[in-house]
């Protein structure tokens, strides 16, 4: 029988073969990596850099996006203003501009407000026992009592009229903190009085806040329908305000002037806010754009730094490289360990640079005050995209590496 | 122990390395090697002897001859199975020690295990055993960073004995060592060789050419067998 094997006691049926089992490869990667921290620390840290930029910038743009939604929901996203196109002086809108509105599903309050024409007659006096008596440059306001609910008054003294004082056109007034403060009026508990003319007023209320008419702090207000029975002056800029439901503004835009002038709706403008929802999902939709944009640049950033330490490691490993190739290691062995060692860093960074993100967000969110919206599976994800940034930035030290010539041993 | 075989068959073998001007580093060089052979390669700088141990070594390729290692043509093959006949045939003791300082002992000696596939347990109780074959046992488990020069060579020759090879390269083993521990390598070798070992060993010092049993001469890339060492 023929001998098979070799006369060193090899078997020559079997052709020998370089191997390396999978598990080998780990540990050998593992043990380069965290055997060496600084060095590791320091290839990690571009990555780490760009993983926690990316998870930041991702982060913050949900947090911000969260904060502009519910800007837009609070307040400009449920007004509606109607105008005139043709101001004329003449009553455009109807007296009852408060109920035909409200009749509107999604309607929360509406009413017609307007500025009383300059007239030296009509300046607005205070009691002559609170400031002489003497006439101030003082803004008169019409407003139904729907048009100050529409325009969200805060009441710092007393009360608004209601449609009670406005049904029998009574002669009463709210009188913005400005113009209070000029009337020498603070306290309404004591009915004090405004003169409009030669007729007295008695005030009812004092406004603090007006948010969607500021100018309502610097003007004495009275009722439109006691405005239209003493001195139909017929107003300037007369204009309907309405205050919606959210989401119910661009229904109410299409609806208010055909229930306002069913006969010359054309006359009217409606000015109706950018649908909410659109609007958002444009300002989101950018607003995350550019913070995709910002954060895949810095994890390409990343990944380049993570390369290039890479490289700059295995050519200072050229001589362990040398020696593996040496002991029998194939081309593909080496590119396996290169690119396992750059996953594992990767991954590392992926951990740390999350951490970082985490902590970041939550610093500027209460620096801000807004509520951190951190979604979980990008954080989970953070290792993962650390690991993947690491093996890619590996390929191209790895490829390079794979050359070094096993006889660099006998030279160095 | 195996009757003598011939372990290295090489004929007519050339390596040239083109640049400006090209290179003729060896020049139809042609040899055998039998099994328990001890061979010292001397000769100056630059007359091809590093070359010579390379292309034995499958490290490098020839640029004409044939060569059979154990019986086996490897003139030709392709760089995968240089690397599989590396990683089983052929075992390295260099100048620079080439040990990997941050790992220890241990696995610098199992290292010469991993490309022939063997498992972690098998790799690790072959490996203790040949460090304790080089009296290196209490250190195992240091850093090689930590070793003298001495040390670091008998671990380097441990990773050679692990792997059983058929043919022992050596690149002026002692070229970085003081007088005593150039003689415990040297002791090593010898010992080495009595076990019946195959070893090529490169050397300027002809205190320690003189060890081995047969002697080559490198000249301008030719080699010559001038002197017969007798040794044994």
């Amino acid at each position: 029988m023929e001998d098979s094997r070799s006369p060193s006691g090899q078997d020559m049926t079997r052709e020998p073969n370089s191997a390396l089992r999978a598990v080998d490869v780990l540990f050998e990667a593992s043990t380069a990596v965290w055997r060496r921290p600084v060095r590791t620390l320091l290839t990690a840290l571009g990555t780490i850099v760009g993983v926690a930029a990316f998870v930041m910038t991702t982060g913050l743009a949900a947090t911000a996006s969260a904060q502009v939604s519910s800007s837009f929901d609070a307040l400009e996203a449920t007004e509606v203003r109607v105008q005139d196109v043709q101001p004329d002086g003449s009553h455009l809108f109807p007296a009852d501009v408060d109920v035909r509105l409200s009749a509107l599903n999604g309607v929360v309050a509406a009413g017609v407000i307007y500025e009383l024409r300059h007239d030296e007659d009509l300046a607005a006096r205070g009691s002559p026992s609170l400031n002489g008596g003497v006439a101030a440059q003082i803004p008169i306001l019409a407003a139904s009592p729907g048009a100050l609910d529409a325009s969200r008054v805060t009441v710092g003294s007393g009360v608004l009229y209601g449609s009670f004082h406005a049904d029998r056109a009574e002669l009463v007034a709210v009188l913005g903190r400005v113009a209070a403060d000029d009337l020498g009026i603070h306290d309404v508990s004591a009915q004090p009085a405004v003169f409009i003319g030669s007729r007295a007023f008695t005030v009812v209320g004092i406004i603090d806040n007006a948010v969607r008419n500021p100018g309502l702090l610097l003007s004495v207000v009275i009722p439109s329908s006691t405005e239209r029975k003493y001195f139909g002056s017929g107003g300037i800029e007369a204009e309907v305000v309405i205050d919606t439901e959210p989401g119910a503004a661009s229904l109410i835009g299409r609806q208010a002037a055909l229930a306002l002038r069913p006969d010359d709706p054309e006359r009217l403008r409606v000015l109706v806010p950018p649908d909410p929802a659109s609007l958002r999902n444009a300002v989101e939709s950018e607003v995350t754009a550019l913070y995709y944009a910002l954060a895949g640049l810095s994890l390409a950033i990343g990944t380049i730094a993570i390369a290039n330490s890479t490289l700059l490691n295995t050519i200072e490993r050229r001589s362990e490289i040398g020696l593996r190739r040496a002991l029998g290691a194939k081309r593909s062995h080496i590119v396996r360990q290169v690119v396992v060692e750059a996953s594992i860093t990767g991954a590392f960074a992926g951990v740390v640079g999350a951490a970082l993100a985490v902590t970041g967000i939550g610093i500027i969110s209460s620096l801000r005050e807004w509520t951190a919206t951190i979604e979980p599976l990008l954080v989970a994800a953070a290792p993962i995209l650390g690991l993947a940034t690491g093996a890619l930035a590996g390929v191209v030290p790895a490829a390079r590496a794979s050359r070094t010539p096993p006889a660099v041993t006998l030279r160095s | 122990m195996n009757p003598p075989h011939a372990v290295v068959e090489v004929e007519g073998l050339r390596k040239d390395y083109t640049g400006e001007p090209p290179i003729r580093a060896l020049r139809e060089v042609s040899f055998t090697i039998v099994s328990n052979d001890f061979v010292a390669v001397t000769g100056p700088s630059g007359s091809g002897k590093t070359t010579l141990l390379a292309l034995l070594g499958l490290l490098d390729e020839p640029t004409a001859g044939e060569y059979r290692l154990d019986g086996q043509d490897v003139s030709g093959l392709n760089d995968r199975r240089r690397a599989a006949i590396r990683a089983h045939k052929v075992g390295f003791v260099f100048q620079a020690f080439h040990l990997i300082d941050y790992r220890t002992v241990l696995e610098n000696v199992q290292l010469g295990l991993m490309y022939q596939g063997v498992r972690r347990p098998q790799r690790i109780s072959r490996s203790l055993e040949v460090i304790d074959h080089v009296g290196l046992r209490h250190r195992a488990q240091a850093p090689c960073s930590t070793l003298s020069g001495g040390e670091r060579q008998r671990v380097a020759i441990a990773r050679v004995l692990v792997r059983e090879p058929s043919l022992i390269l050596c690149d002026e083993p002692t070229g970085n060592l003081d007088s005593s521990n150039t003689d415990q390598v040297l002791m090593l070798l010898d010992q080495l060789h009595s076990d019946g070992m195959t070893i090529v060993l490169i050397t300027h010092d002809p205190a320690v050419a003189h060890r081995a049993n047969r002697r080559f001469e490198m000249t301008d890339g030719r080699l010559s067998e001038p002197v017969r060492a007798g040794h044994d």
